[in-house]
């Protein structure tokens, strides 16, 4: 039971008002935390990254069965021994992942985390989402 | 063969015991959904790895790469880089705003009863396709384990011990079921790996040169090559469009596996596992780099299969993965060979009882929190309740998945599986995306998209030639993979939808409460806490 109650302040609120407090006045707070600068800091510093890093990586991806299905005289170009530009290309998305991966978790540590911890310093200074 | 039946009891023994052990701990509807948001990052990148890597990862893919060769390695790509979606999009808005369900996200915004009701049956549909899949592999495999037991009977065994681990356990039971699955599938594809790797003197050039060796019959291509498993040819595409039909038979295999993976109820379920959204980032860290090792192993498998054994001499391609360990061990009938097939079916088993278990967990979790307590009984939570109604969903689901996978001894695991990603990308993907990115998405948007969406990628699958309910020379839709068309649609049906609701007289909420949505979703304000504040936070990846 301990549990749900603490719960309740984030997702019970939603559904019901909660004390006194109408749902015009709840939207408002959450509006004026959505537009403080602090709140536009992190969403900007996201964007940037989140945006061009996700045309990438499906660009990158589809390149794949395309150029496979395209271009095959291409992808079966033997580049080491048997080992074809297809089998290359198809291991690369591997490490392109992995190296998207860690990129995005370092620069989310570092930028993000600190940006998103001053929204809810705010947050808690206007009594939103306590 | 009891060499082979000696080693699977003991794996099952150990990870009922895990069960036995963890059920003891599970009081409250947190910890039975959730395991108290007290896993660890790197715990829950294991568990995302083990509840990941299905039949169709070990023994679908191994197979698909022994039988057709290059193609079936597009699988290992687009199962990991699907992780990119799931890191970059979803994971850390689904932790900061989510309970337990999917459903929990959406409505935040939308009205509860359509959209719990709507996401309750895209999550049943996608978790029974996936399900009903494992059940078919696990049928295959313990048969092949212990011959005297029939295909049917063996999918009635691996369906009471599915059902035992739910009903008993919960999270904590099958997080750690995952955990040890994991563990034990990583462990076997290393062994199997190496061991193939040194029949070519650790030289990855003279292991290619066999591969290109291997030739397929029908296309004239050797096994290195792409186009084997969807051939080329032209295919008439959207009226007067003509294409390639290998290429939008992979692009379209493509789509549904990088999209279908944010949007698989059970999943996103993990990412309430942990206490923080930085522990959601981080446990994605971990199964990536656990999910991509194990798919670069594939190729080792695959071609080994393809090269050592041989197609000729492999009954079922979701067996090429036992053979090789089979042929590996010292051949058919040789100690080595018998210990080591025993070891591989039986991890293979285990992963399958495990992902089992974690679809079972998340199908009884929508129908008893998203549709039981808040539909049925407004929201009025009963913690004893809650619990008894998903263990009974559980018992339920799982009866249902036995039912209809002992109706299909010879459907392809792999397939079923692909459907299910085609049915996550098409239902679940677009309305998640529009919940939290699009001001002006409402109910009826998110109800349009997640029935349209599922009902369209269904119907694509029954009428193509994928599944071969009714095999016919001319399929109403000729391609297997239907998420170039399904996606898209997706995408559609929840526009549409949403201008619909606004001439129908707007949905007040839905966009009152986008700004908090918006907030919360980023920063984590509010966000559900773990059931012990103090809890460390791992460092990340």
């Amino acid at each position: 039971m301990e549990t749900r109650n603490r719960g309740q302040g984030s997702l019970g609120a939603p559904n019901a008002p909660v004390g006194t407090e109408t749902t015009t006045a709840r939207a408002s707070k959450w509006e004026a935390l959505a537009s403080s600068p602090e709140f536009r800091r992190l969403i900007t510093a996201k964007r940037n990254f989140i945006i061009p890093a996700t045309i990438f990586f499906l660009v990158y991806y589809f390149a794949l069965p395309l150029g496979n299905g395209l271009a095959p005289s291409l992808m079966n170009t033997k580049i080491i021994g048997n080992i074809n530009l297809a089998y290359l290309f198809a291991l690369s998305e591997f490490v392109m992942a992995w190296i998207l991966a860690a990129v995005y978790i370092r620069r989310a540590n570092r930028v993000f985390d600190p940006l998103a911890a001053a929204v809810r310093r705010l947050a808690a200074r206007m009594g939103v989402g306590a | 063969m009891t060499t082979t039946l000696w080693i699977t009891a003991v794996i099952v023994a150990i990870t009922l015991g895990i069960t036995i052990w963890a059920a003891r701990q599970t009081r409250t509807t947190v910890q039975f959904y959730a395991a108290g948001r007290k896993i660890k990052g790197w715990q829950n990148g294991l568990a995302i790895a083990g509840d990941y890597m299905s039949a169709a990862s070990f023994l679908g893919i191994a197979g698909l790469i022994a039988f057709n060769g290059y193609d079936g390695f597009m699988y290992s790509v687009g199962w990991l880089v699907a992780y990119l979606t799931v890191l970059l999009l979803i994971a850390e808005p689904i932790r900061n705003t989510g309970k337990y369900t999917m459903a929990d996200v959406l409505s935040y915004r939308m009205s509860a009863g359509p959209v719990r009701s709507a996401a309750a049956i895209s999550t049943l549909a996608v978790s029974g396709f996936y399900m009903i899949a494992q059940m078919v592999g696990a049928g295959v495999v313990l048969h092949l384990l212990v011959p005297g037991f029939s295909f049917q009977l063996a999918v009635v065994i691996v369906g009471i011990l599915m059902i035992g681990y739910v009903v008993l356990g919960g999270m904590i039971a099958t997080t750690w079921v995952q955990i040890v699955k994991a563990t034990l599938l990583m462990a076997g594809a290393v062994l199997l790996s190496i061991m193939v790797l040194s029949h070519f003197g650790f030289n990855p050039l003279r292991f290619f040169d066999a591969i290109a060796k291997v030739v397929d019959k029908k296309s004239g291509l050797n096994f290195t090559q792409p186009g084997i498993l969807y051939p080329h040819g032209k295919h008439v595409f959207l009226g007067p469009l003509t294409l390639d039909k290998s290429t939008i038979e992979n692009v379209s295999l493509g789509m549904a596996l990088i999209f279908g993976t944010a949007g698989l109820p059970h999943i996103l379920m993990r990412f309430y596992t942990v206490p923080t959204a930085r522990a959601a980032r981080a446990s994605v860290g971990w199964a990536m780099g656990l999910i991509g090792a194990f798919y670069v192993m594939t190729t080792f498998l695959g071609f080994g299969a393809a090269t050592l054994v041989g197609k000729a001499k492999i009954p079922n391609s979701n067996l090429a993965a036992p053979k090789l360990a089979e042929f590996l061990g010292g051949g058919p009938n040789s100690f080595g060979g018998e210990l080591l097939l025993g070891f591989i079916s039986a991890v293979a088993f285990a992963t399958i009882l495990a992902v089992v278990a974690g679809l079972t967990l998340a199908a009884s979790s929508a129908f008893a929190h998203d549709f039981w307590m808040n539909v049925i009984r407004g929201g009025k939570e009963s913690e004893s309740e809650q619990v008894t109604v998903a263990r009974i969903a559980a018992v339920g689901v799982g009866v249902i998945a036995v039912l209809v996978a002992i109706n299909l001894p010879t459907a392809n695991a792999a397939q079923l599986v692909a459907a299910a990603f085609a049915v996550a990308s098409s239902g679940n993907l677009p309305v998640i995306l529009f919940t939290l990115f699009w001001k002006r998405f409402n109910t009826v948007g998110a109800v349009c998209g997640l029935i349209g969406g599922t009902a369209v990628s269904i119907l694509l699958i029954i009428i193509g030639p994928g599944l071969n309910t009714v095999p016919a020379a001319h399929p109403a839709f000729a391609l297997a993979n239907p998420g170039i068309v399904s996606i898209p649609l997706g995408f559609i049906f929840a526009i549409v939808g949403t201008y619909i609701g606004e001439a129908l007289g707007g949905d007040q909420r839905a966009m009152a409460m986008y700004p908090e949505i918006a907030v919360r979703s980023q920063t984590g304000v509010g966000a559900e806490p773990s059931s012990v504040v103090e809890e460390r936070i791992p460092a990340a990846v």
